[in-house]
C-alpha cells in the first residue's frame, strides 16, 4: 500500500457569482477523498467555508461540485485520481446553478425543471382496481430501469453544455426521469408529458454532446432517454397527435 | 408544433442528402467533357425531370434551412415568440422565391 506525503494545494470558489479563489494548503493523507478535504480546510482552516453534503458515501448526491474543470460526487473522488502534476486541486460550485455561496448551489430551478417536464407519477383520476404486471424483460421495464436509479445529484446538468446556452432547457436529469415513467404502464400523464418534454425547451434542444451520459456517477445514459423521448414525441406526431 | 417542426427538419434532411448527392454528382459527371452553359441550358430547357428534381430541392431547402437557424437563434441569440416565428417564415419564403425563380428561369430560358 503506498503512502503518500506532501502538502496539497486547493483553490476554492469564495463568494456567489461574483467572488473569487482562495488558497489553501493541507496535508496529502492516504486515500483522502475530495469530501475529505473540504471537510479538513472547514473545520481546521476556514470555518466559514459553505459546502453541502449528507451521507459521505454515495447516495445523497449533494457534494456534487466541480472539481479541476469536471463535475464530480466529492465524496466518491479519491484526491489522487483528480490531483493535478502541480499537486493542486481546483473546487468549484456546480456550473449551470445559481451559487448560494462558495461550493453549495441554490437546485430550485433544476428540480423545477422535473415538474414541468411532468417528471412525476400520475395515478390518473381513479385509483387503478388492480395491481400493474409487469414483467421485468419487457423493453418498457427495461427502459425504465435504465434510469431509474437517478438521485439527481446535478451533476448532468452541470456537465450540459446546452443548459449553459440555453437557461430554460429541461435538461438531461429531467428528461431522463420523464423517459422513465414514459415507459411506465401505470403511468396516467402521456399525453402532457410528451407535450411537455416535446416543447422547444425540451428534448429537441439536445444536441447529443453526450457529457451527461460521460459524467453521470450513476452511470445513467440521460443522452438515450433523450433520444426515446424523442422517437416518442415523432411516433406521436406521426400518428396524428401534436 | 415543435414535434412537427422536428419530423419536417428530419425529413428534409433526407430528401438533401439525396439532392445534394445528385447534385454534385450530376455537376461532375456532366463537366467531364466540357460542356458550356448554352449546352446545359440546351438540355435543362423544358426538361421536366430537372424541374421535378430542383424544384424538390427548393423546396426542403426552404423548409430545412429556417427550423435550423431558429434553433440556432433561439439557442444563441436567446430570440423567442412570435417575432422569431414570423422573422424565420419570412426567410423561409424568400428562399422559396429565389430559389424557385431561378429554377423556372433554367427551365424556360
Amino acid at each position: 500500500m503506498t503512502t503518500v506525503s506532501g502538502t496539497l494545494h486547493v483553490d476554492i470558489w469564495r463568494g456567489t457569482e461574483t467572488g473569487q479563489f482562495q488558497a489553501f494548503a493541507i496535508p496529502r493523507r492516504d486515500h483522502q477523498t475530495v469530501l475529505d478535504v473540504v471537510t479538513e480546510i472547514q473545520r481546521e482552516h476556514d470555518a466559514t467555508l459553505s459546502y453541502r453534503f449528507a451521507c459521505r458515501v454515495g447516495m445523497c448526491g449533494s457534494c456534487a461540485m466541480v472539481v479541476n474543470g469536471r463535475p464530480r460526487w466529492t465524496c466518491r473522488t479519491r484526491v489522487s485520481e483528480v490531483v493535478d502534476d502541480g499537486g493542486r486541486l481546483r473546487l468549484e460550485p456546480l456550473r449551470n446553478f445559481a451559487v448560494v455561496k462558495d461550493l453549495a448551489v441554490e437546485m430550485t430551478q433544476f428540480f423545477d425543471k422535473w415538474k414541468a417536464a411532468k417528471g412525476f407519477f400520475e395515478p390518473g383520476a381513479e385509483p387503478a382496481v388492480d395491481f400493474a404486471m409487469v414483467p421485468p424483460a419487457t423493453p418498457e421495464r427495461q427502459a425504465a430501469d435504465s434510469g431509474i436509479e437517478c438521485i439527481g445529484c446535478g451533476v448532468c446538468y452541470s456537465a450540459c453544455d446546452v443548459v449553459a446556452w440555453d437557461r430554460d432547457y429541461l435538461g438531461p436529469a429531467a428528461l431522463n426521469r420523464a423517459w422513465t415513467l414514459v415507459n411506465d404502464a401505470r403511468d396516467r400523464g402521456q399525453a402532457a408529458r410528451l407535450d411537455a418534454v416535446s416543447a422547444s425547451d425540451g428534448c429537441q434542444a439536445c444536441h447529443t454532446h453526450m457529457s451527461c451520459t460521460s459524467f453521470c456517477p450513476k452511470a445513467i445514459a440521460p443522452t438515450y432517454a433523450i433520444a426515446g423521448l424523442k422517437r416518442a414525441m415523432l411516433g406521436r406526431s406521426l400518428r396524428g397527435g401534436r | 408544433m415543435t414535434a412537427v417542426l422536428l419530423l419536417a427538419q428530419r425529413a428534409t434532411a433526407f430528401v438533401l442528402a439525396l439532392a445534394v448527392a445528385f447534385h454534385l454528382g450530376t455537376i461532375l459527371y456532366a463537366s467531364r467533357g466540357g460542356l458550356t452553359a448554352a449546352e446545359i441550358l440546351a438540355r435543362t430547357h423544358g426538361n421536366l425531370w430537372f424541374l421535378l428534381f430542383y424544384g424538390t430541392f427548393v423546396i426542403a431547402v426552404a423548409v430545412h434551412a429556417p427550423i435550423g437557424l431558429r434553433n440556432v437563434l433561439r439557442e444563441w441569440a436567446a430570440w423567442r415568440g412570435r417575432s422569431l416565428d414570423l422573422a424565420l417564415l419570412l426567410f423561409s419564403i424568400l428562399l422559396l422565391v429565389l430559389g424557385l425563380r431561378a429554377v423556372f428561369a433554367v427551365f424556360t430560358s
